[in-house]
């Protein structure tokens, strides 16, 4: 029963399946599965039970609310769901339980979906594998011994494992894109200011976006399309009207310009992802595209800025969790005690790493070399991608420089930052970008291909991604849970 | 380089309570992790105004509007020392 | 007040006004006063995870109208910064301000004192939000555990900071005054320092006399009203005096007025409190300040405190002490005016009438309501017309000034016109020449040793007549008339 929404939606409609029996399949599979693969945090039975009743109703009078009516789908632990807790993979907000929704929440009810779930995720947003999670990390379920990524590692888990038909998470590096290449699913993140950031529990202001894990790109098109849109709640969001993101899917590629980044394959990037994403590169000349090379001589300096203006406005937005007025507090003899004592319980060990680093970073006296010089530099980054996207239509390289690695292998900081290379600087520039599947590796896991387009241009991504994806099979390739 | 006293500096300013073997890792990793920050200090961004929003848009305002409040229970549903109406924290001293 | 010693005072205040929106700063909770705790807040202001802040339009507006009214450049682009600090009333641990590019810069205010009008430099005005109330269990000291309210946290705060150019606490003073005048006037502050709504630090620091070089300044805090801000001052000029004649450095750092004790007292803040660690507030996009906008603003703006005194003195006459009382409040300067012009439509120094409005405004009018309270005037039971309509009934005569103060409560009391009451209770002033004579003949003849007394030089003798005469008629005699009879009466026998 796990197939596309898009498919469900097809099947409700037919009355061939119903919108509660779905939500039950998935619900068991969760209860027999997610034990090994991890993806949830927590599982809203009746709640996703009592939607999924609703959604039936309204198939059956013939009045769905749209395309996404009755589709089961899993929110990354870092959107405020009301009434249920949201945790962010952290101990600090254990018990945390919003008194409201996330506007990307309230639009997803308002179109029918059936939320199944929260799902896991490291910390804070703050990692590449889900080992981070306060909680529990959560397996790849094409290699239960291997990471699926993050920090959105949990959805994709739940679509790659049919424990989700969709779900959504958050990228403020690659925190969608990597573990969607990990997991052999399709991840999208849209232009920054596309999708509302109210309630979304804040990393990285200037660099997060919330975006949509589906099985295939006909579903990214659905699910993003219900969220994105101004909100007058964010004051980063974009006014632009939404197109209709599915109506442009199949206008296919032939005339499009590709650029290919000179510093996208690097020295040490596994042969596997670099045979695979060349392999896809021919394909979409097959299909019509244009490539030719673009330099983009600034990305080897992303990763340093990225990780000064991650720390830094990460410092500043978790100074909030002090024990004061909403999740833990560990007791002290005075006010800076208990703060000192929640703070240091509360937060796991990369979480303390990068508030330290942002703290110094901001701290006086080293503004302007730090986050000063950062965000000079986040300046020629965009530059450069808007002299390339004056050349060309969208770019094209790998989504990580390797497939999903063991638990444990990536223990020390700097060697596990290098895993959103690629992605980083679509973030810094706020363009969108989407990680296909384009192939295996020699040990069976997947590989993600990158598409990076022009601000507010996702139908062209949505498109060239649609196109690819249509002319290959990789999406009927399943992990084997079971 | 960091000195320790600097680290210590950074987690009082951030309120994080550190043990002595977290100090002084946080001390080498900090370091380690600024040593490839500094390598930005190559990076020539002379005249090259900073991105403080990846967005082009400005004069975003709302209506002064009155909006409904959440419940008094609502907003302390979740304090973690409740005192009736209020949230209550340890005595603050002031140093 | 000269520092004693060769020093001379430089002060600099910074002073913080709640603005008069109807909701906060980045969000829509409202801003009234005195509801009940944590019953006005939202995620928002209360910092949840995953909230953001969106600009309040009218806060903007109000901070554009002051900084115009202060001759401050407007500036083209302003952001919003965070500031960082820990304290249990500021929800995220940072408070949403500006830094580097605040909404105004450059302006002045003129303030009135003894030697002169003088002209203080204004450095900047800028926009923020406030933070929660705390209470201790008991005092800061001694409590075990402090309670946060947070209704008004995010209430928009427009912050005014002054050059160093204030040199006496006197001047401060007067500084206070003349910004609250103003604040008030434009309508965008309630200027209610009790209530908080308007708050004031003071930098303080001294130098040797005729020194170019600034000396260490202490930063002082506490100050909640005008005169604390001026005897904390003054305390602190006399410490900072005596510590350099006594060869001590000043140190820098902040202090708290404590007003029951009359001194300031060092809050040990260590080195590093203050490193506020500022970066651009990423969930707010900058904004470009519309040239129409501000001149719109422009056109708006009334006559200002300073300004309205002037015109009144020169058109009317006024003592330039009554102006200053009269514009406490715009409502009170409009309620003058308005009487005025009620009675004197041409409303020129034409004889008594201005001062005649001035002193009952001043002497009755303000003793039963608050003159600087703006909602208390514009309700006033008595409106202008009543009042003008009242000293109409004084100057022709119908009624006396003593009785018109009877009067004045009875309107207060009822909100009817003076006519009404005078005529219902039969108060017209006796000002018969023949009917008075009588009294006056017969009060004569019944007092026959004050006679004697006042013939013997005791003209208090005169008085008890006159005090007989105003018995006799109920107090309606008209004392003038009542007086000159008496006395061509006394002066025959």
């Amino acid at each position: 029963m796990h197939r596309p929404i898009h498919e469900l939606t097809d099947a409700y409609r037919r009355g061939d399946l119903t919108p509660t029996a779905v939500a039950e399949t998935y619900l068991a599979r969760i209860d027999a599965l997610d034990g090994r693969v991890g993806a949830y945090l927590t599982v809203v039975r009746e709640q996703a039970l009592a939607a999924a009743r609703e959604s039936e109703l309204r198939w059956r009078a013939g009045a769905p609310l749209g395309p996404l009516d009755g589709a089961p789908v899993a929110l990354k632990d870092v959107l405020c769901t009301v009434g249920v807790r949201t945790t962010c993979g952290s101990k600090m907000l254990e018990s945390f339980v919003p008194p409201y929704d996330a506007t990307t929440v309230e639009r997803l009810r308002a179109a029918g979906a059936v939320i199944l779930g929260k799902t896991n995720m490291d910390e804070f947003a703050m990692g590449s594998s889900t080992e981070h999670s306060a909680f529990h990390p959560t397996r790849n379920p094409w290699d239960l011994t291997r990471v699926p990524g993050g920090s959105s590692g949990g959805s994709a888990a739940a679509v790659a494992g049919a424990l989700a038909a969709g779900a959504f998470g958050s990228d403020t590096g690659g925190s969608i894109r990597q573990p969607a290449a990990f997991c052999g699913v399709v991840g999208l993140k849209p232009t920054y200011g596309r999708v509302s950031r109210y309630g979304l529990i804040a990393l990285a202001s200037s660099l997060d976006q919330i975006g949509p894990f589906a099985q295939d790109v006909t579903d990214a098109a659905l699910l993003l399309g219900a969220v994105a849109g101004h909100d007058r709640r964010d004051s980063t969001s974009i006014q632009a009207p939404v197109p209709d993101y599915s109506a442009e899917l199949r206008k296919g590629i032939a005339g499009l310009t590709l650029g290919l980044p000179d510093e996208y394959f690097i020295d040490g990037m596994d042969p596997d992802v670099e045979r695979a994403v060349r392999g896809a590169i021919e394909v979409l000349k097959g299909l019509g595209a244009r490539v030719e090379r673009v330099s983009l001589p600034t990305t080897k300096h992303s990763l340093a800025a990225y990780y000064v203006i991650l720390p830094a406005e990460a410092s500043s937005n978790l100074a909030r969790y002090d024990g004061v007025k909403f999740g833990l507090r560990v007791p002290g003899r005075d006010l800076v005690e208990m703060e000192s004592r929640t703070r240091a319980v509360g937060f796991g060990a990369e979480v303390k790493r990068r508030i330290m680093l942002g703290t110094y970073a901001l701290s006086a006296g080293y503004y302007d070399a730090y986050y000063g010089k950062a965000q000079s530099v986040r300046t020629l980054v965009r530059r450069e991608f808007a002299a390339a996207f004056a050349r060309v239509d969208l770019i094209v390289a790998p989504t990580t420089p390797n497939v999903a690695f063991k638990h444990g292998e990536k223990e020390d900081p700097l060697s596990m930052y290098l895993n959103d290379v690629f992605t980083i600087p679509g973030n810094l520039a706020g363009i969108p970008g989407i990680s296909v599947p384009c192939g295996f590796g020699a040990t069976g896991l997947p590989i993600g291909l990158q598409l990076l387009g022009r601000p507010l241009d996702e139908a062209r991504v949505l498109r060239a991604a649609y196109a690819y994806e249509q002319a290959t099979s990789w999406r009927s390739r399943r992990p084997d849970l079971a | 380089m960091i000195e320790r006293k600097d680290v210590e500096h950074v987690a009082r300013l951030t309120r994080l309570a550190l043990t002595e073997a977290e100090l002084e890792r946080m001390r080498e990793q900090l370091n380690s992790i600024l040593a490839h920050l500094d390598t930005l200090r190559a990076v020539d961004t002379e005249g090259v105004p900073p991105t403080s929003h990846a967005v082009d848009v400005v004069n975003v305002m709302r209506e002064d509007e009155v909006e409904p409040c959440l419940s008094q229970d609502a907003m302390l549903a979740n304090a973690p020392d409740r005192s009736g109406e209020f949230f209550r924290v340890p005595r603050i001293i002031e140093e | 007040m000269t520092a004693p010693g060769p020093y001379d005072v430089v002060i600099g205040l910074e002073v913080h006004a709640q603005l008069l929106t109807r909701s906060k700063m980045f969000c829509g909770c409202p801003t009234t006063f005195g509801a009940r705790p944590n019953s006005q807040t939202c995620p928002v202001c209360q910092g949840m995870p995953g909230v953001l802040p969106v600009v309040n339009r009218r806060a903007v507006e109000f901070g554009i109208r002051t900084a115009l009214a202060l001759g401050c450049r407007v500036n083209e682009a302003c952001r919003f910064a965070r500031k960082h600090y820990y304290y249990p009333d500021m929800p995220k641990n940072y408070q949403i301000s500006q830094y580097e590019e605040p909404l105004a810069e450059d302006g002045v205010l003129e303030i009135d004192i003894d030697g002169g009008p003088r002209a203080i430099g204004i450095q900047r005005l800028h926009l923020e939000e406030d933070v929660g109330k705390l209470l201790h269990e008991g005092t800061l000291e001694t409590a075990q555990a402090s309670l946060v309210d947070f209704n008004r946290s995010g209430v928009p705060l427009m912050e005014t900071v002054s050059r160093p150019e204030l040199r006496s606490p006197e001047e401060a003073a007067a500084y206070l005054r003349a910004f609250r005048a103003v604040v008030v006037f434009l309508g965008v502050c309630d200027g209610n320092m009790e209530e908080g709504s308007l708050r004031c630090d003071a930098n303080v620091s001294l130098r040797p006399r005729g020194s170019a070089r600034l000396g260490t300044k202490v930063e002082i805090k506490n100050l909640n009203s005008f005169r604390n801000v001026q005897r904390a001052l003054e305390f602190e000029v006399r410490r900072q005096a005596q510590a350099l004649d006594a060869g001590e450095r000043i140190v820098q750092e902040t202090r708290l007025w404590e007003a029951d004790r009359a001194y300031t007292r060092s809050m040990r803040s260590k080195e590093y409190a203050h490193d506020y660690r500022y970066f651009p507030e990423p969930d707010l996009v900058p904004l470009q300040i519309d040239r129409r906008w501000v001149e719109e603003i422009r056109t708006g703006l009334p006559e200002l405190p300073r300004a309205w005194r002037r015109r009144v003195v020169a058109q009317y006459g006024l003592p330039p002490y009554d102006a200053e009382v009269l514009t406490q409040s715009r409502a009170l300067a409009d309620y003058y005016e308005a009487a005025l012009r009620e009675w004197e439509p041409a409303a020129a120094a034409a004889g008594d009438r201005p001062k005649m409005v001035s002193n009952w405004i001043m002497s009755e009018l303000l003793r039963v309501l608050p003159g600087d309270d703006e909602r208390a005037i514009q309700r006033s039971p008595i409106p202008p017309r009543h009042l003008a309509g009242l000293l109409r009934l004084i100057e022709d005569g119908t009624i006396s000034g003593k009785i018109a103060k009877d009067v004045f409560q009875k309107m207060f009391a009822s909100g009817e016109a003076a006519p009404t009451i005078v005529g219902r209770e039969g108060l017209t002033q006796v000002a018969d020449e023949a009917a008075l004579s009588q009294i006056i003949a017969s009060v004569m003849a019944a007092n026959p040793k004050a006679i004697e007394d006042f013939k013997r030089g005791r003209t208090a003798a005169a008085k008890a007549l006159v005090g007989q005469v105003m018995k006799a008629t109920g107090g309606k005699a008209n004392p003038a008339l009542v007086n000159r009879l008496l006395e061509d009466k006394l002066s025959q026998t």
